[in-house]
Formats: C-alpha cells, sequence, structure tokens
C-alpha cells in the first residue's frame, strides 16, 4: 500500500469513477495531518477513514450506529464515525486509534488495556479506547458502575467488558488520564 | 546455585500471566483483519440476497445497475457458468453428510437471505448503490421453518459431520422410571443462535500475474479455506495462498468457508483484478448457526438422592440438504454416576441454511437441559442441587468404564462453593429477597472434551539466537501467538523477545482449524516437540565444540535458560546458543514436529474438562427485569498456560452462558422464514451494563496423559452450564421454573 500517512491524498482525482461533479473535495485532519481528498457526498466518514486514507484501525462492525466498532473523537467527542458523513467534517480535528500513541509511547488506556488483556480478538478493541477517551473527556465516570453504564454503546462479542472497565479505572485511580484528545 | 534458579524462573514463562504477544498490534489499531489488506485497483464486491425462504428465481434485471459508470459486473446463476457439479468439490472440513451449499448453482432458492447476485463495483459506495437497481423476480414455494410445529418428522441421523459420536445407551432407563422413588420430566426449548463475531466476514483476494490468488480470509482455517477455493475453482493447492493473521471472533462461524470467500474469488479470477468482498451485518444471519433445538428430560432418583435413570432427547433442526448433528445429549449419559441411561438425538430438516457449529456446540445445548432438570430433581428430592451433584459424581466416565485421565470436578465444586459462599444460601425460592429484588442463587456443572487433534509446528533458530516457530493454525482472540510463544521461548530457555510465533498463514505447517478447544493442547504440543529437537541440536553442537564445557555434563543436567545453556548447578559452565551457532558455522536450524505418540497413551482413558458454575441473580419483583450480578466459575481444565487469557476465555465463555440464557434468540418470522431480528438492534447480545462480577478459579490438576504439557483447552468450557446456572437462580429467586430460553422478564411476569 502506499504511504499515505505523510502526504496528501488524492486518489481519485485521476481515475474519475462517477462524474466529476459528483465528486466532492474534502479536507479533513485526521490525527494533526491535512488531507485533501474526493469523496462522493454520501461517502461515511468511516469508509473516507478506512477505504481512503487507509486508517483501518477504526473498524466496521454493522455500519448503522449499533456496535460501537467505529468510534473515533471529533474535537474530542466521541462518536460513531459510520452515521455520518466526512463531507460535514472540514478542518474539524479528528482524532482515530492510530493518533493516540505519541511514537512508541503508548497511551495510559492502550497500556492498560493490554496489561489488564482487555480484549481478545481486537476487532472492537480501537472503539472501546477512543469511547473510553471520549467518557473520560465527558467527566462524568464516578464509579465502576459509570463504566459500565457510560461504555454500554461499545459491544465486545468475546466479552472482555470487565477487563475493559479494570483498564479505564486504573487510567482514572492513577490519575494518567491525558488532556482531551 | 541460587543465580541459576533465579534465571530458571524468570525464564519461567508457562503458566504465568504474560501479557499478549499481539497487544500492542491490536491497541494501536495496526492489526490487521481480512477486510482491511488492499491493492492498486481493488474492486469492491455487493452481495445481494434472496427475500424468500424457498422457490427459484424467474429473472434478474440488472441492465440498469449495470448502466452505472463505475459498475464492472454483475454475477449470479444466469452467467456464473462451470461450476462443479460434484458435491465433494464444495465440502470442507467440518464434512456434513449431504449436500453442501453451492452459490450462484441454480436458480433454486433454498433459504431465507440465501446469495444470488454479486454486484463488482470501482467503490463500495457505487456496488451498494448498484445493488439497489437490479430487480429479481422469485416464485415462491411452500415452506416449513418452525421446529416445535414438526418434531413428529425427526429421523435419527445414520452418521454425522467431524466429531459426532452416537449417542450410546446402556441399562434399561424405562423399567427404572416406572418403578424410582423420585422422579421428575420437563420439556425446554430454546430457538436458534448466530455468532455475530464484530468483525464483518471479508475476503479480499488479489490475482497475481501467474494466475495465482493471495486470500485475506475471515476463517478459523485457512487450510480449509485454501482447500475450499482450490476444489471449487478447479486451481493448484499451491497457487492459492490464504492468510489469516487477525480474526476479529468467530467462535464457530468461520469453521466453514463462507460465501464472501466463493464470491471474492469468482469475481478476482474472472476479472483478473483484486477484488473484496464484505458481507453486511444483517448478511451474517444468513449462514450457519446454533440450530433451534426442542429437549426433553427424565430423572429418577432414590429417596436419598442417587440417581437411578435418565432419559434425554434432543429434537434439533438442519437444513434440507445437510444434515448437522451435535453432541446435545450423550452429556448426560457422562457428567453423572448412573446405570440406567436413555439418549435419543434426532433432526428435524427445514428451509434453513445449515446450522453451524458455535462455541460449545451440543454441550451448550444439552448440558443446559441436563442441570436444569438436575435442579428441579434436587428440588423434588428436598435436598440442596449442590449436594444432589455429590451424590452422582463420579471418578470414571460412566459411558466408555474408562478413567478420567484426570478429573478435578470436586475441587471445583468445593472451591467455586466456598468463593461464592453457597453455604449461606436459604433453600427455599423467594426467600432471599433484599427490598423489592428477590435474590437467587443457582449453580450447574459442566463437562466439555480435552482433544488432541494432529497438527504440525515448524521453528526455526537463526545464528542470531532469534527463533521463529510456524504453523497454519490460527488466533480468534483465544491467545494463540501468546501461548505458542511461551511454549517455545521456556522450551529453549529464551527471552520472550526472541521469539515469535507466525500463524495463519496456508504455506504453513499443517494445522487443523482452531475450533473445540483443541488449539492449545494440539499445535502446542506440537511447538514443544519441534523446539525440543532444535535443543537436542544444540546440545549436541554445543558438546562437539573444542574444549566445549558441557563435553561430559548428563543431558539431564542440563537447561537452557536466558539464551545460554548451562549445567544446572553451575552458571559458570555454559555456552550461549550464539556462539554455539557461531563457532559450529550453523546458519540456522530448522526442525519440524514428528512425534505424535501422546495420541496413542490417550486411548485407555477419557479425557475432558470439568467446571461448576456458581450465579447470583437479582430481580426485579414487578417488573421480571433480571440482572446476574455474580458469578463463580471454577475451573478444571489441566494446566493453564496463561491465567491471563484462559481467564479471559472464561469470562468470555460465562458471558456466553449469560447470553444464552437471557439475551440471544435469532427470531424466526415462520410466515416468510426469515430471522427478522437480524442486527445487533435487535438481536441481544450483553453489553458493558449486563456484566456481573465473574470470578474465575483455575482448581489444580495434573495431567500426564492428555499431552506432556498436561493441556486441556479453555475456549468453550466457559459457556458450558452457565446458562442452566441462571436458570436456576431464578427458579430460586421466584419460585417459577421458565424451560424455554431466553429467559426474557415477560415470561416471568
Amino acid at each position: 500500500m502506499k504511504d499515505i500517512m505523510n502526504k496528501e491524498v488524492d486518489d481519485r482525482k485521476e481515475d474519475a469513477i462517477v462524474t466529476e461533479k459528483q465528486l466532492l473535495p474534502v479536507q479533513l485532519n485526521v490525527n494533526g495531518k491535512q488531507y485533501i481528498l474526493h469523496l462522493e457526498p454520501w461517502t461515511s466518514l468511516l469508509d473516507a477513514l478506512r477505504e481512503h486514507l487507509g486508517l483501518t484501525g477504526t473498524k466496521k462492525g454493522c455500519d448503522h450506529g449499533q456496535c460501537g466498532a467505529c468510534t473515533i473523537l471529533i474535537d474530542g467527542k466521541r462518536i460513531n464515525s459510520c452515521l455520518t458523513f466526512a463531507v460535514m467534517y472540514q478542518g474539524v480535528p479528528i482524532t482515530t486509534i492510530e493518533g493516540l500513541a505519541q511514537g512508541d509511547k503508548l497511551h495510559p488506556l492502550q497500556q492498560a488495556f493490554i496489561k489488564h488483556d482487555a480484549f481478545q480478538c481486537g476487532y472492537c478493541t480501537p472503539g472501546q479506547i477512543c469511547s473510553a477517551q471520549g467518557m473520560l473527556n465527558e467527566g462524568h465516570a464516578y464509579s465502576r458502575d459509570d463504566i459500565h453504564e457510560l461504555m454500554s454503546g461499545n459491544l465486545c462479542r468475546c466479552a472482555a467488558y470487565n477487563n475493559i472497565v479494570k483498564a479505564i479505572e486504573e487510567v482514572i485511580e492513577t490519575g494518567q488520564t491525558p488532556d482531551a484528545v | 546455585m541460587t543465580t541459576i534458579a533465579a534465571d530458571i524462573s524468570q525464564a519461567s514463562y508457562i503458566g504465568q500471566p504474560i501479557s499478549r504477544v499481539d497487544g500492542v498490534a491490536k491497541v494501536t489499531g495496526t492489526a490487521r483483519y481480512a477486510g482491511e489488506y488492499t491493492a492498486p485497483g481493488l474492486l469492491h464486491g455487493l452481495v445481494i440476497s434472496s427475500p424468500v425462504a424457498k422457490g427459484r428465481i424467474l429473472s434478474i434485471q440488472s441492465e440498469e445497475a449495470r448502466a452505472v459508470n463505475g459498475i464492472i459486473k454483475i454475477y449470479s446463476h444466469e452467467n456464473v457458468k462451470d461450476l462443479p457439479w460434484f458435491d465433494l468439490s464444495y465440502k470442507d472440513m467440518n464434512l456434513l453428510p449431504g449436500s453442501p451449499f453451492r452459490p450462484f448453482y441454480s436458480n433454486e432458492i433454498q433459504f431465507s437471505q440465501q446469495p444470488v447476485a454479486l454486484v463488482i463495483a470501482e467503490s463500495l459506495e457505487l456496488a451498494r448503490y448498484a445493488a439497489t437497481l437490479v430487480r429479481i423476480e422469485y416464485e415462491t414455494a411452500p415452506f416449513e421453518t418452525d421446529l416445535e410445529n414438526n418434531l413428529e418428522n425427526a429421523f435419527t441421523p445414520k452418521r454425522g459431520k467431524t466429531g459426532y459420536k452416537k449417542p450410546k445407551n446402556r441399562g434399561n432407563a424405562k423399567k427404572q422410571f416406572t418403578k424410582a422413588d423420585v422422579k421428575i420430566e420437563a420439556e425446554y426449548m430454546h430457538g436458534a443462535e448466530h455468532h455475530n463475531p464484530m468483525e464483518l466476514f471479508s475476503s479480499t483476494v488479489v490475482y497475481g500475474k501467474d494466475g495465482s490468488l493471495t486470500v485475506y480470509d475471515k476463517t478459523q482455517g485457512v487450510l480449509n479455506s485454501q482447500s475450499y477455493i482450490a476444489r471449487v475453482f478447479d486451481i493448484k493447492h499451491k497457487k492459492v495462498r490464504v492468510l489469516s493473521p487477525f480474526v476479529g471472533g468467530a467462535f464457530g462461524s468461520g469453521l466453514r468457508p463462507q460465501y464472501q470467500l466463493f464470491m471474492a474469488c469468482l469475481a478476482a479470477l474472472d476479472l483478473q483484478l483484486p477484488v473484496r468482498v464484505v458481507l453486511t451485518r444483517q448478511q451474517m444471519f444468513s449462514f450457519g448457526h446454533r440450530p433451534a433445538t426442542w429437549q426433553k428430560l427424565k430423572l429418577a432418583a432414590s429417596n436419598d438422592g442417587r440417581l437411578e435413570a435418565i432419559e434425554h432427547t434432543a429434537i434439533s433442526e438442519t437444513s434440507r440438504f445437510e444434515n448437522y448433528t451435535e453432541n446435545i445429549v450423550n452429556w448426560s449419559g457422562r457428567l453423572y454416576s448412573c446405570d440406567h441411561v436413555k439418549l435419543d438425538y434426532r433432526l428435524v430438516p427445514l428451509d434453513v441454511n445449515s446450522p453451524l457449529d458455535m462455541r460449545a456446540p451440543g454441550a451448550a445445548t444439552g448440558v443446559l437441559a441436563l442441570e436444569c432438570a438436575m435442579d428441579e430433581l434436587a428440588y423434588k428430592l428436598n435436598i440442596d442441587p449442590l449436594v444432589l451433584r455429590l451424590k452422582n459424581y463420579t471418578e470414571k466416565d460412566p459411558e466408555s468404564g474408562k478413567p478420567f485421565s484426570s478429573k478435578n470436578l470436586m475441587d471445583c465444586y468445593k472451591q467455586g462453593a466456598e468463593h461464592f459462599g453457597w453455604e449461606k444460601r436459604i433453600y427455599s425460592p423467594r426467600s432471599m429477597k433484599q427490598g423489592k429484588q428477590l435474590v437467587g442463587w443457582g449453580m450447574s456443572s459442566g463437562m466439555w472434551d480435552a482433544m488432541m487433534v494432529p497438527a504440525r509446528a515448524q521453528a526455526k533458530i537463526t545464528a542470531d539466537g532469534k527463533l521463529v516457530v510456524t504453523s497454519a493454525t490460527s488466533d480468534i482472540g483465544t491467545g494463540t501467538y501468546t501461548i505458542m510463544t511461551q511454549i517455545a521461548a521456556e522450551t529453549l530457555g529464551l527471552p520472550l523477545e526472541d521469539v515469535s510465533f507466525e500463524l495463519g498463514d496456508s504455506k504453513f505447517v499443517f494445522a487443523p482449524f482452531e475450533g473445540g478447544s483443541a488449539t492449545a493442547a494440539s499445535v502446542g504440543t506440537a511447538v514443544l516437540f519441534a523446539c525440543k529437537k532444535i535443543r537436542e541440536k544444540l546440545l549436541s553442537l554445543a558438546k562437539k565444540l573444542e574444549q566445549s564445557p558441557l563435553a561430559n555434563v548428563q543431558d539431564e543436567e542440563i537447561v537452557f535458560v536466558n539464551g545460554r545453556i548451562c549445567h544446572q548447578d553451575d552458571i559458570e559452565c555454559s555456552l550461549s546458543i550464539r556462539e554455539v551457532m557461531d563457532r559450529t558455522g550453523t546458519k540456522y536450524i530448522q526442525e519440524k514436529n514428528s512425534d505424535l505418540r501422546a495420541m496413542f497413551k490417550q486411548l485407555g482413558y477419557a479425557r475432558n474438562t470439568h467446571s461448576a458454575i456458581f450465579v447470583e441473580v437479582k430481580i426485579d419483583e414487578d417488573l421480571g427485569l433480571i440482572s446476574v450480578t455474580r458469578v463463580v466459575a471454577a475451573i478444571a481444565a489441566g494446566n493453564i498456560l496463561n491465567p491471563k487469557t484462559a481467564s479471559s476465555q472464561i469470562m468470555g465463555g460465562v458471558m456466553w452462558g449469560i447470553s444464552m440464557a437471557l439475551h440471544e434468540d435469532s427470531f424466526m418470522d415462520h410466515q416468510y422464514g426469515r430471522f427478522i431480528n437480524h442486527d445487533y438492534a435487535e438481536y441481544h447480545i450483553p453489553v458493558h451494563a449486563d456484566t456481573p462480577d465473574i470470578e474465575v478459579i483455575f482448581v489444580q490438576e495434573k495431567d500426564t496423559v492428555v499431552n506432556p504439557l498436561g493441556i486441556k483447552g479453555v475456549g468453550e468450557i466457559g459457556i458450558i452450564g452457565t446458562a442452566a446456572a441462571v436458570a436456576n437462580a431464578i427458579y430460586h429467586a421466584t419460585g417459577k421454573r421458565i424451560r424455554d430460553f431466553p429467559i426474557t422478564p415477560d415470561k416471568l411476569l
């Protein structure tokens, strides 16, 4: 796969698939990098990330906003990226799982997830971690029950729930909650 | 001396709670799943599914769809020719008796949501749009999808799929039942369930210039997919490479090649271009499922609680074209001491897709009914449900008469009860209220097979002291990567970071699909033997070196620690592996396991895992809302390679059991012959808020028979019995026996 992380991307300019009129130029700010894409207006933000930017860390589990696997952070707020269109997020800071670690230094939630075995197959994990960060940003999680409740939009079929909660609790308890991302 | 001992304990990885070696890849989003590989010019496929359950396709009008700019081709039975007609071409390692489903083979519709067409386009959006423009006309035929209405049509299968064991009767249960002191009789029913792994079923197929295929598939067995493609499309095996390094959950759904694999390969071969086909969540309700099953249990006992007769009948659905079989009733002849057992397993063919193994197939179903019935019997006898189990404990397998290779169910009962606080339980139902909450405590036993299947591993150590071990096995979230790395590192005394285990590639040595909790034992033993062979070679090289300090050391006194070959009592008397390789000019040593001796020794023994599950529920008396608040799962599963990943397996299994008891139900609308709750909003699985406190206990169980490391496997045992323990707790809380699963609030009101 071509390296698209560090340069502007213009995948579609030459091999226009539908008529030029239907493709909209979209400028996305993902994990601190600027990208210009040409997208159908109905391309979901999730598909733009996965199919057009190659950022496949954000997962598709249902495409209907029912599972939370596609959770990302928009200006620090967690959303289901499958339920919204890419064209709506021009210039807004978007953070995906790929943007949480600082180089080789894992984000505290990522470290805690590994330590507490907060995943098995790993497919819901990026969404769980982004959702957890979004929940921490919201600032309403005061107890284990709160975390269980506020994380209930993120399904895990392996049912690693208790370990996910332990990982989040540890990040809260050790006060390593990073600044809102 | 102390130094060596400390070093040895440091290099001891088996049994340690090591964090997953693939953890970083999974938490950073770099772990790549089947639908996440790409290639220049990748095309996207979208499958169109039949809205009717039975009939035939009269016509397909696709002109309008084909006219869309960017649509490459639309496939259906009308234009897909030259598919093999022979059943064997479509068989997979599951080997169901019958005639496997063949996509696009004819215009016949055999089940609702059957794939009928494939739209290939330059983008996913276009494929999705064009699919809406395809007009398909159907002629419908009468169909039958209701198991309960067709129980009289049940037949006894003459043979079954891979792993099927014909139930065995003993004694004369019927006669014994008529003269017994105490007896109960009850019927249990649960509907179909779907696996629903988080990852959508996907295949990305890259067509090579030489006509070869590189296939990224969501599967539990790369060799199963490879062999299927080779036979269906008549290509040489070596021209098909299937990879599956990460699998986003499977739970049995990846044991058969699913139709997106067929679709992606069909289009890639025809167009000679790279193609990806991803199914929708809704379409994942179109393939195999845990079959709807009706069961009847009759138990008879003496007044003091000894089982005198067990009769267990199970009738499950299957498709019209294959006989899917499970070992449902068999467990009733094996879990307790009882001389008179009558087992009856039958199938009803319906107009549905063939069922498919789903976590603990057979046992999840059969043990649910048996263990609910045991609870009913306990209350009929007026004795504690745990005491009833203890009274009927068996030290040998009652079915075969063979001893168990190991069985420490007794400690499961003891430790589980103690940790749960079972002795504080008040016997009578509805006696443990907390305000408006009815509190119920229930328990169950569980049993699964400790299987060993033929598997191979290849290990290669290079001059830099790094070890790479490979096998065509799978890690569906079970922890295969991690435990195999632990076994290899410990066997050769290498630091974990110098060892890598690779899997999910059809070019690796043979391993069967990952299923039945057999992988840790089977592949783990293969890894052990392959690494032991390297160890022998290294030692022999080390001893032959000029002035080798190890020349006169007995083999039994040698240890491999921290990359060194040492005398166990003298760290000075050692050589590093790198030095040995270097001084002998050895670039690498590569070995495969070939020792299958362990498999013959086992034949004289019954080999099983066991469990005791204790559950607390709290129920809102007015609304019937049920919460599982506490679970203790005590597991006897031999040697636990990694308590961290193994606990996760058990916790996951326990949640599946709770889900079976309270949530999961693929709801068949018999008017349309279609599962109507076919998405995550309507098909309920537990969420964070449904999760109770779960304590997992692994009791000590030393087993020298199953395999040299004493591994029994933990993937299934967590679910088995859990649903019964929940149902029994609900009875204890409410005094109501609900025998129709899942137990939803309406059934309690």
